[in-house]
């Protein structure tokens, strides 16, 4: 676990007497206040120098979040907000919401195969790259390059690519796969009548993040000492058992970090489906549904309640992996 | 770049990942590929290194697949451009596509800019403070507050949408409301939600610096300002330069806060090329063309200074230091 946050705590010693002020200026602590007092000298100042930091986050994600579950709780339609309690209904009617469920579904299937996919092209790739190769920088640079595009730019691309003409107007992919000679692969993408549309998404979706799964795949198989290897080696261990028992123990929670933040991105995904095809109810999603139905649509309510279950899924999904990160930190 | 790539010239011993490099040569450190003793390699290893680079190549073809598409269309001439000849090389080199989409994106992309570098620069002055505290000058309830901000990482942030235009419009700081158009409101809004990020990079960039440096300073009679402002930060140059890196390329590429915020004239080049390039009726090589616009900045910035952008990658994801 040495890949996680690294360690401040055995750095980080409490400034103590032994590096405090000289001593001839620090007055003797003889009652209980003036020690409370020097302790606050020690950490005050710090505290200070962080708290328009700690005030702007406090108010601009935990009171907003707080907010906005609390508009969860209302009837608030229109541009006047109201601010009456419905206790639970806006949560019970999106259950009865046709398009929520078809977007849960759509979200549900979409993190399916963009997490399997993305993880396997990533881990595929660090296994390529693990030896070494010639041209190795070059290779994790272009691996890499789709993180640094923005969705918006890489939905305009994708978007010709997965078109889904036929015949004469075949273009995009199709066309690509029609040159090769692999005209089974013809798809409609997500224009197709299937309910796996969606799926079509994790196509642009692992192309921009697979990259980074081969960066952290080959960092933590990097991280495995040789020595290790070595020694499995002369105990007769073939390259297929070094690799099953020395080298996928340790990636093993490195493995399960990515899987935590790309479910948690793919909960987010909102600007690719939004630039490809916003109309299409086949791609949508819980993010795109909670944007048009508030600011489209002025059900602030609705739009809150989809908002409060989104971030749910995430505090679900991230909560426990911050707690392992900080707590893997301190041992 | 910073490994040679035949790792046998180079017989130092791999760095471990750890401490964060006070160098910016050692940036990747962490992906070193180990020196081999090729020697001791086994014959069958030959037909397998073929299959591995023909795999790479192959590999490396589907990424780049998307930027040669983007980069011919936006090349052909507009007369030679068909969506059913898409991959055809162009026959003749032609900027005309980009000097159709360059004056309506010019406002967006100056826009982007207004956006993008204070708000980067700002968020990693604060996250600077920030990291330091947290790593060198621990109070009580630390420990509580850390994970705190490291979530404000994660937040999906339609959880704050409603909230956030609420505020921003009572405050005359968006869309309409503001004589900039909901540019200082987004700039604002950039640099709260980039600090937990550019706070957890300072922090573990901090915590890896030896604490006798602090001590020292400490007993030279230095307060905490002057520690942080004449020890700390000339040593954090690099936690500056992966932090603003990140920051600009997150701010360059957002969409959801730049939507809800700017009114049509303050539109960052994301909403303008949406807006602008997102309709069927745009012709296909002007679209891309201003797609191509649109990912110079930050791409440009991938290739200059991609060991940082690698390190911001690691940190957002709470890994590697």
């Amino acid at each position: 676990m040495t890949t996680y946050l690294s360690t401040g705590r055995q750095a980080a010693a409490p400034p103590g007497p032994a590096a405090g002020p000289p001593p001839t200026k620090q007055p003797p602590p003889r009652r209980q206040r003036d020690n409370r007092w020097g302790r606050y000298r020690q950490w005050g100042p710090g505290l200070l120098l962080i708290s328009p930091s700690l005030l702007l986050l406090g108010v601009f994600v935990y009171g907003f979040l707080g907010w906005n579950v609390r508009v969860s709780f209302t009837s608030w339609r229109g541009l006047t907000p109201k601010y009456d309690f419905v206790w639970l209904q806006n949560y019970t009617a999106l259950w009865n919401d046709e398009r929520w469920m078809i977007d849960v579904r759509n979200i549900a299937i979409f993190t399916l195969v963009f997490v399997i996919g993305s993880m396997g092209l990533g881990f595929i790739m660090a296994v390529l790259l693990e030896p070494g190769v010639r041209g190795e920088n070059i290779m994790r640079s272009v691996f890499l390059l789709p993180m640094a595009i923005s969705f918006i730019a890489t939905a305009i691309v994708w978007r010709w690519l997965l078109d889904n003409g036929t015949g004469e107007n075949t273009t995009g992919l199709n066309q690509l796969f029609a040159n090769l000679g692999l005209e089974f692969l013809r798809s409609d993408w997500h224009k197709s009548t299937s309910g796996w549309a969606v799926a079509a998404m994790a196509l642009p979706a692992g192309w921009t993040l697979a990259g980074y799964v081969m960066t952290m795949f080959l960092a933590g198989m990097r991280g495995v000492p040789d020595s290790l290897r070595e020694a499995a080696r002369l105990d007769g261990a073939s390259e297929r058992q070094v690799f099953w028992y020395v080298t996928r123990p340790t990636i093993r929670p490195v493995g399960l970090s990515i899987v935590l933040i790309l479910v948690h991105v793919s909960l987010k995904t909102f600007d690719l489906m939004y630039a490809i095809d916003q109309r299409n109810v086949k791609i949508d999603t819980p993010s795109l549904y909670m944007w048009f139905t508030t600011f489209d649509g002025g059900f602030y309510n609705r739009g809150a309640t989809i908002a409060t279950l989104l971030l749910f899924g995430v505090v679900l999904v991230i909560g426990p992996y911050i707690w392992f990160a900080v707590r893997s930190e301190r041992t | 770049m910073t490994r040679p790539d035949h790792p046998t010239t180079r017989p130092t011993p791999p760095l471990a990942p750890g401490p964060y490099p006070t160098s910016p040569g050692s940036g990747t450190a962490m992906l070193r590929a180990k020196p081999r003793e090729e020697a001791k390699a086994p014959r069958f290893r030959l037909p397998m290194t073929m299959i591995r680079y023909v795999a790479l190549y192959g590999l490396a073809c589907f990424f780049l697949m998307p930027v040669y598409l983007l980069i011919i269309t936006a090349l052909k001439d507009p007369v030679d451009v068909a969506a059913t000849r898409m991959w055809e090389l162009p026959t003749s080199l032609s900027i005309d596509s980009f000097r159709a989409v360059i004056p309506t994106l010019s406002g967006g992309f100056k826009n982007s800019l207004i956006l993008a570098v204070p708000a980067s620069i700002i968020s990693a002055i604060l996250g600077s403070a920030n990291g330091f505290v947290l790593a060198k000058w621990r109070f009580p309830g630390a420990n509580i507050v850390f994970p705190l901000v490291l979530f404000g990482i994660f937040v999906p942030y339609q959880a704050v949408l409603i909230p956030l235009v609420r505020t921003m419009t009572a405050a005359g700081l968006r869309g309409a409301n503001d004589p900039t158009g909901g540019l200082r409101g987004l700039v604002l809004v950039h640099i709260i939600y980039g600090l937990p990020i550019t706070t957890l990079i300072f922090r573990n960039f901090f915590a890896s610096l030896p604490a006798s440096l602090i001590e020292s300073s400490q007993v030279d009679g230095a307060g905490l300002l002057q520690t942080f402002f004449d020890v700390a930060m000339p040593l954090a140059k690099p936690a500056f330069a992966v932090a603003i890196i990140w920051q600009f390329t997150a701010v360059w590429n957002d969409f959801l806060f730049g939507a809800v915020m700017s009114g049509s004239g303050a539109w960052p080049i994301t909403i303008a090329l949406n807006n602008i390039t997102g309709g069927q009726s745009v012709p296909f090589n002007e679209a891309m063309a201003g797609a191509l616009l649109a990912c110079i900045p930050t791409v440009g910035v991938y290739i200059l200074l991609g060991r940082y952008f690698l390190r911001g990658v690691m940190a957002g994801t709470l890994q590697g230091s």
